[in-house]
Order: C-alpha cells, then sequence, then structure tokens
C-alpha cells in the first residue's frame, strides 16, 4: 500500500543501508573460479564493481546474493580462470 | 556594536554571528570579500568552523549538502555564473530538505561580460525550491542570514535561503551597520538539530530512488514547507523585531502606500533611490507609494491581491527579463493582483545593470 505525504519522511530516508538490496536476484550468469589455475592475483576482486568477491586467505570467493554477473571478473581475469556459467545449469 | 562595513562583510558578520559550523565556498567577483573575511574569522579563531575551499562552485554546494546532511549549519557565498553553475546541485538541496543559507551577490550573466549588478542569476534559480530574500542595505543583509537560518531550520519549513545582496551597490558599498551581541543572536537562534543526520554507527540512506506513486508526495511535502515559510518569516521577523529592534516589512515591504493612487514594486538596492522619488512625488502632492519584493519565494501574493485592490495601478520595475515572455517579478505581482476584485492596471518596465 503506497504511504500518503502524511506518513512519509521530510525526504526519502532508508534506515538500513543498501546491502539490504540483495542484487544477486538480477543474475542470469555467475561467475564460477578454477581454482586450479587462480594465481591469487586478486585482480577479479578489485575489478568488481558491485565488491561481491571476498578474499578469503587470498582466493577470491564470490558473494552470490550480490552478485549481478556482469561478468567483468571473467574478462579482465589475465589466467582465464573465471568462467561464466548460465544458472540454469550452474 | 555600530560599524562601517560593505556589503560582503555584513554578509560575513551574519554567517560569523549565526555561528555557522562548515563553509565551502569558491572565489567570484564581486563575492570574493565575503569568503576571504569568513577564511580570517576561521584562521583567527573567531569562527569555530571547518572552511573547505573547493574546485568549483558545483562542489561547493555539494560540500554544503553533505555538511550540512551531517547536522552542521553550512554557509556559502557565490555570484552570477557560480550561482548558474550549482543550479543542479541547488535543486538537490531543497528536495533533501536542508536549510542551507547562502549569500548571492547578484551579477548580471555573460556575454556580454558585466560583473555589475541585475538580477537574471538570483531569478534564474525561481524554481530550485529556495527561499530567496533580496536585500536593500547591509544592515538588512546581515539582519536577513540570521533570520533565515532560523526560518529554514524550523521544522515545519526544512528548505534552504538565499540571501541577494545585489553587486558593488551593496557588496563594495560601505555603510553604518549595527553588529548585534554574539548572546543576543545565540538566544535568538538555537543551534542546528535536524530530525535526520548522517551519524557514525548509524548507516542510513539518504536521496534514495522513489517510484512515481510517491514522488509527488515528497514534492508536495516540499510545496508545504514553502507554505509554511511564508507564516514562519512573519513571526521570525516579528521576534527578531522584539529582540534587536529592526524589522524590514516582512515579505513585502509597503513604503507610503496607504492612501496611494499609484505604486512601484521593485526589489533589491532599487528600492532606496525610488523611496527618494516617491518623498519628492509626495511633496509635489503625488499620491505614489513603494511596495519592495523582499521575498522573491515565497512570493507576497496575499499581500499584492490586498494592495492590487486598493490602488489604480502598479508598475513593476524588473531586473531581469524572461525573454519570450516579461520579467518575472511583473508576471508574478500580475498573476497576484487580476485574481483580486480590481482589475488594476500594471506597467511592466525592465531595468538592466
Amino acid at each position: 500500500m503506497t504511504k500518503s505525504y502524511e506518513e512519509l519522511p521530510l525526504t526519502p530516508i532508508s534506515t538500513e543501508p543498501s546491502t539490504i538490496n540483495l542484487t544477486g536476484l538480477w543474475r542470469v550468469i555467475r561467475p564460477v573460479v578454477d581454482k586450479e589455475k587462480c594465481k591469487k592475483c586478486n585482480i577479479c576482486w578489485k575489478f568488481c564493481p558491485d565488491s561481491a568477491i571476498k578474499l578469503v586467505d587470498g582466493e577470491p570467493v564470490i558473494d552470490l546474493r550480490y552478485c549481478k554477473g556482469c561478468g567483468i571478473c571473467a574478462f579482465e581475469c589475465p589466467q582465464k580462470c573465471i568462467i561464466m556459467v548460465r544458472e540454469d545449469e550452474a | 556594536m555600530r560599524m562601517v562595513m560593505t556589503g560582503n562583510y555584513a554578509s560575513a558578520y551574519g554567517a560569523k554571528l549565526a555561528k555557522v559550523e562548515v563553509i565551502a565556498a569558491y572565489p567570484i567577483t564581486p563575492q570574493t570579500s565575503i569568503v576571504e573575511k569568513l577564511a580570517e574569522f576561521v584562521s583567527t579563531g573567531e569562527l569555530r568552523a571547518k572552511f573547505i575551499p573547493v574546485e568549483s562552485e558545483h562542489s561547493a554546494m555539494a560540500a554544503c549538502i553533505a555538511a550540512e546532511t551531517a547536522g552542521a549549519r553550512t554557509y556559502t557565498a557565490t555570484s552570477s555564473h557560480g550561482l548558474t553553475l550549482m543550479h543542479e546541485v541547488l535543486m538537490w538541496a531543497s528536495g533533501a530538505r536542508l536549510p542551507i543559507v547562502m549569500t548571492n551577490v547578484s551579477r548580471a550573466m555573460a556575454p556580454p561580460w558585466s560583473v555589475w549588478v541585475d538580477h537574471m542569476d538570483s531569478i534564474a534559480q525561481r524554481d530550485t525550491g529556495w527561499l530567496q530574500f533580496f536585500c536593500e542595505s547591509n544592515q538588512e543583509v546581515l539582519d536577513t542570514i540570521i533570520m533565515a537560518y532560523k526560518v529554514c531550520e524550523s521544522s515545519g519549513v526544512m528548505l534552504p535561503a538565499m540571501v541577494i545582496e545585489d553587486a558593488f551597490i551593496l557588496s563594495h558599498t560601505s555603510e553604518p551597520v549595527s553588529v548585534p551581541d554574539q548572546e543576543l543572536v545565540d538566544s535568538f537562534l538555537p543551534a542546528y538539530a535536524p530530525e535526520y543526520k548522517i551519524e557514525v554507527g548509524k548507516p542510513m540512506g539518504f536521496g534514495s530512488l522513489v517510484k512515481p506513486d510517491q514522488y509527488m508526495e515528497f514534492r508536495y511535502k516540499a510545496m508545504l514547507g514553502m507554505k509554511e515559510a511564508r507564516d514562519r518569516f512573519l513571526s521570525v521577523e516579528q521576534e527578531f523585531k522584539h529582540i534587536f529592534g529592526r524589522e524590514y516589512g516582512g515579505l513585502l515591504e509597503h513604503y507610503r502606500c496607504d492612501d496611494a493612487e499609484v505604486v512601484l514594486a521593485c526589489a533589491g538596492s532599487v528600492a532606496s533611490t525610488a523611496k527618494d522619488v516617491v518623498d519628492s512625488l509626495r511633496a509635489r502632492g503625488i499620491r505614489v507609494g513603494l511596495a519592495r519584493i523582499r521575498a522573491f519565494r515565497p512570493f507576497p501574493h496575499q499581500e499584492f491581491r490586498a494592495l492590487g485592490a486598493k490602488v489604480d495601478g502598479i508598475a513593476v520595475l524588473d531586473r531581469s527579463y524572461t525573454f519570450g515572455a516579461a520579467g518575472a517579478m511583473f508576471t508574478e505581482v500580475n498573476a497576484s493582483a487580476y485574481s483580486g476584485q480590481n482589475r488594476t492596471t500594471s506597467l511592466a518596465w525592465v531595468a538592466g545593470t
């Protein structure tokens, strides 16, 4: 139900940070990392526009709650160890 | 304390007395000495504020928006091309309901290059959601800055204000100005305490996207704020008068209008000259008066409606021009007066620099 002006704050304010938006729901393809080939260069981590790659002991771990599947990590990986896989085939 | 000072120093003293906490500004003729004076106040410790030098006026207003969102009382000053460069962020400041106060030293737009006064820069910001106050004297500049913070920071208003002083005529001309005691200003203007602000450890999102069903609701609230600003300005001025002994006549100053047959409406420093002309015409038995537009936003519609019902004619002297239409003040005065009972004769005059 839409709120009227009387129920709304002065200006649009959210009390939750934007991490409340689970943008992973937008994804149709997902990055899959080949751990054997990964050199832990962290280039994927630097390029991820959504900060959806975490480094665990130097290894990239995709946070699928936020990854939109844009494929920038796979494109930038010099080792070509990240491949994009269709969600329905993952 | 009575001092002799320029309109620009009156702006700086007004901001200092209002105890502004953040100043972000970029220099431009003829505004520069406002921020130079404030930078001096900050460097000597007379004013406890953060002075942020920025690379453009767009950045100056962006920095003010951020500071105000963090709960700081914020001030900036600009002029002409600086003000028009701010245009986008001026809309943001009002939509985000941030009661920033700014001095605009009104100066003509180029080309042709000019550093002298007209009101084109200010009037071009008409629809940004800022309150706009035109001043006639340096004293009024200082007093209006202090009053503007009180009006704008009221919970029912929460909108920014532009205090307008005419280039050189006020900005660089020295006049005697009464500088009120800090304790009196403190009693009149309490510290800024917004309902929402950015705080460490309390994450919040500001300026979020809303869907069309709520967009109008928020714009409607801003309209209500401007409506409230009208009444609030009148009551704040009365409170100011009670404490400091000065007042300027509300949104529209009536000068010898009581039994006037015709009146001139204008804004800014030209009103002083007009008052002199009214006096000399009155001395010859000609019943004329002056209606000085102090607030262009909120516009004194009710006042003009009432005035229009009493007089035979109103002439409006605009110092700006809306190409393809008419002077903006003329259009609004006409709209107000024509919605009244009498169809007052109106004349449109345009004065340049």
